[in-house]
């Protein structure tokens, strides 16, 4: 089975005369990055533009920059980019074990974290990175850019904070001063591709202001504030985890589908909180297991 | 609206007409009569599609015909003009296909693997062909077959 709509299709070369083609079309309009999400969805009829603005050969946005206290990922950086690249590893390692985690070779060698976040599914691996290290969306549109905090992005299910004729041109992520540990923790139903059932990524910096948001477990990913604050400054031990654990259902608000149940996302929520917590302090610490070791 | 597009398919130039809705795998197989490629699932989970593009591995069920233009495909046609790669005598030295339906997609993400990790190790190859599904060996004759390549070609390179 093809693709049976039908739509026209642009490929601009630069920001300005993308800015232009979005602006001056009355229509439904799709932006294409990698199209691992919008050509399934394009062949699922779950989107009908009438117009696909391909980005692909627009200079400057496949660029991973370090800006000392941040390193910028270009809206055309794809997962496999951020996989091999030393500075996202040696100074953002969530990233790199998110990216690992993600789909197959064949799909990270396309899919872009920037198209990730765009598409919004509940259970996209980049969102629960991304707000445990405080990104910054940057958008460019007709009224001017935008900075949106990765706390305001995400608004439902495949809804974003993007506005019309707006484009995301790269995310900024903060490097945190003075040293991290993290984990990003993600259950499937099997290794190798599998959507997530549910995930969590863990920030742990120095001073034990931990950072803590769940994938896949609710309408959008989602900080888990009052598991947050429950740790802020503390000495994790096996009774403050056990309270942390029993906030979880307080924070996530999984659904039965076809991946799980939503008993088992929430109870198996509460697990990886706890194992993540302990790999992240660890790594912390230096003596945790390598980045990429799956927890589960 | 059609667009003319000129892709490099297994070294040879192609203009191909085609629609924006036209997608690369359905193109290679009825336009340019490239039928290694499969139509599997046709939403990026089974990469019996995977075609090298610009050397790296893609889901071609997941790439607008369009956004090859300018681009060179590779499929397991084209990996060697002059017959076998090593890595494809192995697969069938060792028996590592039933239906066969896969092994375009699992011979192209091996070659992708071993183009990057000479040397990967049984945990390696198993992360290079995740994305690729099998429904009839079980997978250990094909690893089998990726890691006495990788062992042979570390031999022939001294």
């Amino acid at each position: 089975m093809t693709i049976a709509q039908v739509f026209d299709y642009e490929r601009p070369e630069t920001l300005d005369e993308a800015l232009e083609i979005l602006i001056g079309h009355a229509g439904d309009v799709r932006v294409l990055a990698g199209g691992t999400d919008l050509i399934a969805w394009l062949r699922d009829e779950a989107v009908a533009p009438d117009l696909v603005v391909d980005i692909k050969r627009i200079e400057g946005l496949g660029e991973i920059v370090d800006e000392g206290d941040a390193l910028s990922m270009g809206s055309l950086v794809t997962f496999t980019h951020l996989l091999n690249s030393e500075p996202v590893a040696a100074r953002l390692p969530l990233i790199s074990e998110m990216a690992a985690t993600v789909a197959s070779t064949g799909i990270r060698n396309r899919a872009t974290m920037v198209g990730n976040i765009c598409s919004a599914v509940p259970s996209c691996d980049a969102g629960p990175v991304l707000l445990v290290y405080g990104a910054v969306v940057h958008t460019v549109g007709v009224a001017g850019t935008r900075r949106i905090p990765i706390d305001e992005w995400f608004l439902g299910p495949r809804m974003t904070a993007l506005g019309r004729g707006e484009i995301v041109t790269k995310v900024l992520v903060p490097v945190p001063p003075g040293g991290h540990g993290a984990a990003f923790v993600r259950l499937s139903r099997y290794e190798g591709e599998d959507l997530a059932q549910a995930s969590v990524a863990i920030l742990a910096p120095p001073d034990h202001r931990f950072r803590v948001a769940f994938g896949a477990v609710a309408d959008t990913p989602v900080r888990a504030r009052r598991v947050e604050a429950l740790l802020e400054g503390k000495a994790l031990d096996p009774v403050l985890v056990a309270r942390a654990m029993a906030l979880v259902s307080e924070e996530i608000s999984p659904i039965t589908d076809i991946r799980a149940s939503k008993e088992y996302r929430l109870r198996m929520s509460e697990v990886m909180l706890q194992r993540g917590l302990k790999a992240a302090v660890e790594r912390l610490e230096g003596n945790g297991p390598s980045y990429g070791t799956n927890l589960m | 609206m059609r667009m003319d597009v000129s892709v490099t398919v297994n070294g040879e130039p192609w203009l191909l007409s085609v629609e924006p809705n036209d997608v690369l795998l359905e193109t290679l197989r009825s336009k340019v009569g490239v039928k290694s490629p499969k139509i599997g699932c046709e939403r990026g989970d089974c990469g019996s599609c995977t075609v090298l593009l610009d050397g790296h591995t893609v889901r071609s069920c997941l790439v607008l015909s369009v956004e090859a233009d300018g681009h060179e495909v590779v499929t397991i046609e084209g990996l060697d003009d002059e017959g076998l790669t090593e890595l494809q005598q192995f697969f069938v030295d060792m028996n590592s296909f039933q239906c066969g339906f896969c092994a375009p997609g699992i011979v192209l993400a091996a070659t992708e693997l071993l183009e990057e990790n000479p040397r990967p190790t049984r945990e390696d190859v198993q992360e290079a062909i995740g994305g690729n599904l099998c429904r009839c060996t079980g997978y250990d004759p094909i690893i089998d077959a990726v890691l006495a390549a990788a062992h042979a070609g570390g031999e022939a390179t001294g």
